[in-house]
């Protein structure tokens, strides 16, 4: 038995090699008798003893060192008396090997599976887990070939290897995953500067490029480059030129920068796109295509969305709201151990503390009220404030977009009068934080809820002004939408008195046509649109940039190097060095999302210079957290915000939304400009596409599905399933919370038991299994778990692939050590009298290959 | 490739086995490797699987420079029979293992039990907790509690943990505290 074992510890194709070596071997038996089964297992005999000696030796010779010495070598060879005899003892048994235990051996190797593939979460040293993983790996290698009969054994050992090499295959591609995530190294450099909640920030704006990629691939593969490689190529047609009366213009840098002349009339903008069904050879539906991708940008977004905001809630189990382990949970997880600055530490250990004398002081001074009465004064003056604030700046909003539909109106304007709107906006999205943070400083929250108040509340300004926008755009497009009625009409007649004048003349020559850049234009409302969104974009980026820059970096520059000759200290004064905003970061972050995904549509480049944005913005801002920030006063640890930071951009997800799929469903796409010019609505275009494309039950069942009488009742039945779903979720919490007192009241109950028994569980004997080592002198686990196993079983080395199980105390194992000894004999089929003490010199292999340890391998070796 | 120099070190074998007993990938014990050996003497990089490295060296490390624990994880950690607390390689991992990311809070608390356990006595007792405070306030004069707040923190601390009442806490109470932690496990974390 004990050969077997260490046999198997071989090179993997020589396993594999004896194994089938070993079928063979089974196969002539059942076939030709005792006789040549004798043979057979001579040969094989022969084949095995003489590495085993080896792997013996070497073994020996590692574990004298480690601890037994000279008993060590006399013990193993009283195993190695007792293995033989009991193998060959037991050798007779093997053909009995009934269904019974085969369902047992089966469960067996199950069972040493799950121990290998859960040991990482034992508390266990290092080589005390190598050592049972060695001997779990033996034993299933050894039984899982034995297990199914006939063409079922071929099929289960198929099976086995299919499964492992899928396990291999998966931990590869899981390491492949890893190192394929980007900035890694950034991220947990500014964790361990700054602490988590900083580093909470990087993490979601790195997943945030993540998704803007695949958006921009979307959009990029299956809308723009069709389009710019088989469309029709700029210049042939009006929507693709320049106006006459732009073109002298069309490349001055200050055109260009507002984003007209020759930028406006390109693929970056929904006016570019031909209303052509089919382009290029490959028959490509661009308007269908157009419509498709602009539908899936929202549909990819929101799955991506919900999908992670799940795994983040299943992530969190505990949801620490009960209050009961206040002290304790300050005590026991308060530390965060990603920091690895000692400054931030410092400030680490001045928080923890103050924390501490808070909370004391809290408890002992938890009657006293009037102090709450004065802070719930002081909480509901900073919402009134704050609230002030918020319809201030809404209503300045709209104040201004007015006033630039006039400006619009009026010729010669200046630079200022042009962009308004936008310095507007980034004014009030600069200033207006901080304002509110100042007022926040009245309500003495704690950081974490601190910064949660402050999110929503940049949160509702952001909203405020860009639905203030919006609104302002919206009367902008309706007036756009009056002004192309008129405008279609002098097209007309514009187009039809080229036509007769130029029939007018003489009939054999053809009349050369009106050259594109001569039509009259509509104003093509979703470019507007789309221009809009883009220079919204990019005043954003350029105010963020600019902030950091001066507010950080000069900043930090200014302080750092007029402090040698300044009246008082510039670094613990007044200015100081600039905190890092989380809040507001994360808030601009989310905010620029929502309107890249308003804007994407009528903008289909819009999500390019997103990408541009985020790569950019990821170095830009590590640089200047690290350079010129420092780390929080109070250094909070992020906690579950993730989940806050992705229902907020749930919740702009959907409110961005609204206008895109208002304007797709109400307003007229204009009649000179974009995929769907011509179309009465732009989903027309799927009906359009249906009728055409598609054999004729298709429309017919469409026709149908898109009846009122069936969506209403499918509306009906998605509201009931809502409300019995969520019915079952609350009853489930509830049950949750049952069963959590009870859990609770039962630990307490046993608790009070235990008390009273020695240290009888599994988990405990772990604890001393590890606590014994270090401090004692030569006691690695290994060691203790022999003489463990020696003193009740003497000398059984017939128990030793159940030992890691049986020591171990693991539930699972249930001392079932003994129960699989005896299968375990089953194939080995040596006969009494070639025990594994005769070596047999000189004899030929008959396998001719080397069965030895193979070097390189390491195994015997292990680095401890 | 990518992988060169440094995996050359580590047999192949050992590596799979390694990651299938930790929660780190591949990359992350070739990172530890490295690191790991970069904390040894130029002489001994060869054999780094079999070299310890003295505490002293250890605590180089920008993982532990500024914990407050360092001195009782080095200890933990260490299977050093001579109680030098120095690490060899797989301790190394043992420890990175603990503390990573995808590590389950079970066992995280399990180990953090033994970090905060300064007598190793299997419990934490009244000195545990005071060692502990004093370790999370700091070396620093005026961010000491005094005498009778920590006390007073102490005696909460058990009134809140201590569900048998026999004046320490055990590591089921322990782990009882800390799984109910919202942060504990994001906490609980250090990433070369």
């Amino acid at each position: 038995e004990d050969k077997e074992e260490d046999e198997s510890k071989e090179e993997d194709n020589g396993s594999q090699q004896k194994r089938a070596s070993r079928r063979k071997n089974y196969q002539r038996k059942t076939r030709d008798g005792k006789k040549a089964r004798e043979e057979g297992s001579q040969k094989k005999d022969r084949g095995k003893t003489a590495p085993t000696k080896d792997q013996k030796e070497s073994e020996n010779k590692e574990k004298k060192t480690t601890k037994r010495g000279k008993e060590g070598e006399n013990k193993q060879k009283k195993d190695r008396k007792n293995s033989t005899s009991s193998a060959s003892s037991n050798s007779s048994d093997e053909e009995s090997l009934s269904e019974e235990e085969l369902a047992m051996l089966k469960e067996q190797v199950e069972q040493k599976k799950k121990l290998i593939s859960t040991m990482r979460n034992k508390p266990w040293r290092m080589v005390k887990k190598l050592s049972v993983l060695r001997e779990a790996q033996d034993f299933v290698e050894k039984f899982e070939g034995a297990l199914g009969k006939g063409k079922g054994k071929k099929l289960y050992a198929y099976k086995m290897m299919m499964a492992k090499k899928w396990v291999k295959f998966k931990r590869d591609f899981e390491n492949f995953k890893t190192q394929c995530i980007p900035w890694e190294m950034k991220i947990k450099e500014v964790e361990s500067h700054f602490g988590s909640s900083v580093a909470s920030y990087f993490i979601f704006l790195r997943w945030m490029y993540g998704v803007n990629l695949v958006l921009f691939g979307l959009i990029f593969g299956l809308v723009i480059i069709p389009e710019v490689l088989m469309g029709m190529p700029y210049g042939s047609m009006p929507r693709k030129t320049v106006p006459r009366a732009e073109q002298a213009t069309a490349m001055d840098f200050s055109v260009l920068w507002d984003f007209e002349g020759y930028i406006k009339y390109s693929a970056l903008f929904y006016g570019y796109y031909n209303n052509q069904r089919t382009i290029g050879w490959l028959k490509y539906r661009l308007p269908m295509a157009y419509f498709m991708v602009g539908i899936s940008v929202f549909g990819y977004s929101l799955m991506v969305v919900i999908r992670s905001m799940a795994r983040n809630a299943n992530e969190s189990t505990a949801d620490g709201d009960d209050d009961n382990f206040i002290f304790s949970w300050k005590m026991f997880t308060s530390w965060d151990y990603l920091i690895g600055n000692p400054e931030t530490a410092d400030n680490k250990f001045a928080s923890i503390t103050t924390s501490f004398k808070e909370s004391i002081v809290d408890e002992q001074e938890s009657n006293k009220d009037e102090n709450i009465h004065l802070r719930r004064f002081l909480r509901v003056l900073a919402n009134v404030l704050i609230i002030c604030c918020l319809c201030g700046s809404g209503y300045l909003i709209y104040f201004v977009v007015k006033r630039s539909q006039t400006f619009s109106k009026m010729q010669n304007v200046g630079w200022y009068e042009r962009n308004e709107v936008e310095i507007v906006m980034s004014l009030l999205g600069m200033f207006c934080p901080p304002l509110f943070e100042t007022i926040a400083a009245l309500e003495n929250y704690h950081p974490r809820i601190g910064l949660k108040w402050q999110l929503g509340r940049i949160f509702a300004l952001f909203l405020g002004n860009l639905y203030t926008f919006l609104l302002a755009l919206m009367d902008d497009v309706n007036e756009k939408l009056a002004e192309e009625d008129v405008v279609k009409n002098i097209t007309h007649w514009t187009l039809l008195g080229h036509h007769n004048s130029s029939a007018g003349n003489d009939s054999t020559v053809t009349p050369p046509p009106l050259d594109p850049a001569d039509v009259p234009r509509g104003p093509c409302w979703e470019t507007t649109v789309g221009i809009e969104f883009v220079r919204l974009t990019v005043s954003d980026i350029l105010v963020t940039y600019i902030t950091i820059l001066v507010g950080d970096f000069i900043r930090a520059c200014f302080v750092r190097f007029v402090n040698y000759c300044w009246c008082w200290d510039l670094e613990a004064g007044f200015p100081s060095y600039a905190e890092f905003d989380i809040s507001g970061n994360v808030l601009g972050l989310i905010f620029n999302q929502g309107m890249i995904w308003m804007g994407s549509f009528y903008a289909p480049g819009l999500v390019g210079i997103n990408v541009l944005r985020l790569l950019t913005s990821m170095y830009f801002q590590c640089w200047a957290v690290m350079s010129s920030n420092v780390p929080h006063e109070r250094v909070f640890k992020a906690s579950k915000s993730n989940n806050f930071y992705m229902g907020l951009l749930l919740l702009i997800l959907f409110l961005s939304l609204l206008p895109v799929a208002y304007t797709i469903m109400s307003l007229p796409p204009s009649f000179d400009c974009g995929p769907f010019s011509g179309k009465k609505r732009m989903y027309d275009v799927i009906q359009e596409t249906i009728e055409l494309d598609f054999p004729l039950f298709v429309a017919k069942i469409f026709s149908y599905v898109a009846n009122p009488g069936l969506i209403i009742p499918a509306i009906l039945l998605m509201v009931l399933a809502i409300y019995y779903l969520n019915a079952v979720s609350e009853a489930y919490q509830r049950a949750n919370a049952e069963l959590k007192k009870k859990m609770q009241m039962q630990r307490e109950e046993e608790k009070n038991k235990r008390n009273n028994k020695a240290s009888s569980n599994p988990m405990l004997q772990d604890l001393e299994d590890l606590l014994t080592p270090s401090t004692k002198t030569e006691s690695t686990p290994k060691q203790a778990e022999d003489k463990k196993i020696e003193s009740p079983n003497g000398t059984s080395p017939v128990r030793k692939p159940g030992r890691g199980e049986v020591l171990d105390g693991s539930p699972m194992a249930g001392g079932r050590g003994a129960a699989f000894t005896r299968p375990s004999q089953v194939f080995v089929t040596q006969p009494r009298t070639l025990g594994v003490r005769a070596p047999y010199p000189g004899q030929p292999r008959p396998w001719g290959h080397p069965l030895g340890p193979v070097p390189g391998r390491g195994r015997g070796q292990p680095c401890y | 490739g990518a992988m060169g120099g440094s995996v050359s070190f580590i047999p192949q074998d050992l590596l799979g086995e390694y990651q299938e007993l930790t929660f780190l990938s591949k990359q992350e014990i070739l990172l530890a490797y490295k690191r790991f050996s970069e904390l040894l003497p130029k002489e001994e990089r060869e054999n780094a699987c079999s070299a310890r490295v003295p505490k002293s060296h250890i605590l180089t490390l920008p993982e532990l420079r500024a914990n407050p624990f360092q001195h009782r994880i080095c200890r933990v950690f260490s299977t050093s029979e001579t109680g030098d607390d120095s690490m060899s390689f797989e301790d190394f991992l043992d420890m990175l293992s603990v503390f990573s990311d995808s590590a389950n809070s079970d066992i995280k608390s399990q180990y953090a039990f033994r970090i905060f356990d300064f007598d190793d006595d299997g419990t934490l007792g009244r000195n545990d907790l005071e060692q502990l405070v004093n370790c999370l306030t700091g070396q620093g004069e005026e961010s000491q509690l005094s005498s009778a707040d920590m006390e007073q923190l102490i005696q909460n601390i058990l009134e809140e943990s201590d569900i048998d009442r026999d004046g320490t806490i055990n590591l089921s109470e322990f782990q009882h505290v800390v799984s109910r932690s919202p942060d504990f496990a994001s906490s609980f974390k250090i990433v070369l």
